[in-house]
């Protein structure tokens, strides 16, 4: 469940990248990146789980489900916030440059 | 258990290297024409930028992986970190670094190694367009 929703992100990030590109100005390139690593890597570990259950990794137990539906929604956010902090950081618009330095009449 | 330092690892090594590359980089550029008879100037994109796609593709993966292990209390965040060497697992961890740590590394690299084939084909369309002039800036 974690691996399906991180994929889920990964692909909705890519196509709002896709959008907006070429000009990169909400950096949600950043967003693509991290995503689809993390897909990758657990797709490594769904692979490792489903060799040593069988057919049974198909069929979880619904509590088993939904901490891994809540751990993969906690991931996500945690991928924006990361996200948020390196966008106001870089600040590619330069809203906060402004917001600091009023300019002098 | 710690299989996501294997990446974290082979992400340190490829930034140094992205880092080193970078540095000693001259400038591609590309004369291509259009259909309409007009020249475009354009820039190569540098192999220290695809050296950085893997970066964070590995960087960001780590990241949200770290999380997890987190999550599952296998990570904590006191002295020796990891709960596995706490509770004398260390054997069974380094298996698993080198069981699943080393397959995440190696898919991690493989997409982006298709992802070079795949932009070095778009590069060589573009170039096949007539009256196109390769050039190196310093």
């Amino acid at each position: 469940m974690t691996l399906l929703t991180t994929v889920y992100a990964a692909i909705i990030c890519t196509i709002i990248w896709y959008k907006g590109a070429p000009k990169s100005e909400m950096k949600v390139g950043i967003l693509c990146w991290m995503y689809w690593g993390a897909s990758l890597m657990w797709l490594v570990d769904a692979i490792f789980e489903y060799a040593e259950l069988g057919a049974e990794y198909f069929n979880p137990a619904p509590r088993d489900m939904l901490n891994d539906f809540f751990l993969g929604l906690s991931v996500v956010a945690l991928g924006l916030i990361i996200w948020l902090v390196i966008l106001l950081m870089k600040d590619p618009k330069g809203v906060i440059k402004a917001a600091l330095f009023k300019k002098n009449k | 258990m710690g299989c996501f330092l294997v990446p974290v690892t082979e992400a340190v090594v490829t930034t140094v290297a992205a880092r080193v590359i970078k540095s000693k980089e001259t400038k591609e550029t590309v004369n291509i024409s259009s259909t309409d008879g007009s020249v475009e100037e354009v820039t190569k994109i540098k192999f220290s930028t695809k050296l950085g796609w893997l970066n964070k593709l590995l960087w960001g993966g780590s990241a949200l992986l770290a999380f997890e292990h987190i999550w599952h209390g296998e990570v904590v965040p006191f002295f020796p970190f990891l709960t596995a060497v706490e509770n004398g697992e260390t054997a069974g961890m380094l298996a698993e670094m080198g069981s699943a740590g080393v397959m995440m590394s190696v898919l991690v690299t493989a997409v982006w190694a298709g992802m070079l084939a795949v932009s070095a084909v778009m590069e060589k369309r573009a170039l096949r367009a007539p009256e196109c002039e390769e050039g190196v800036k310093a």
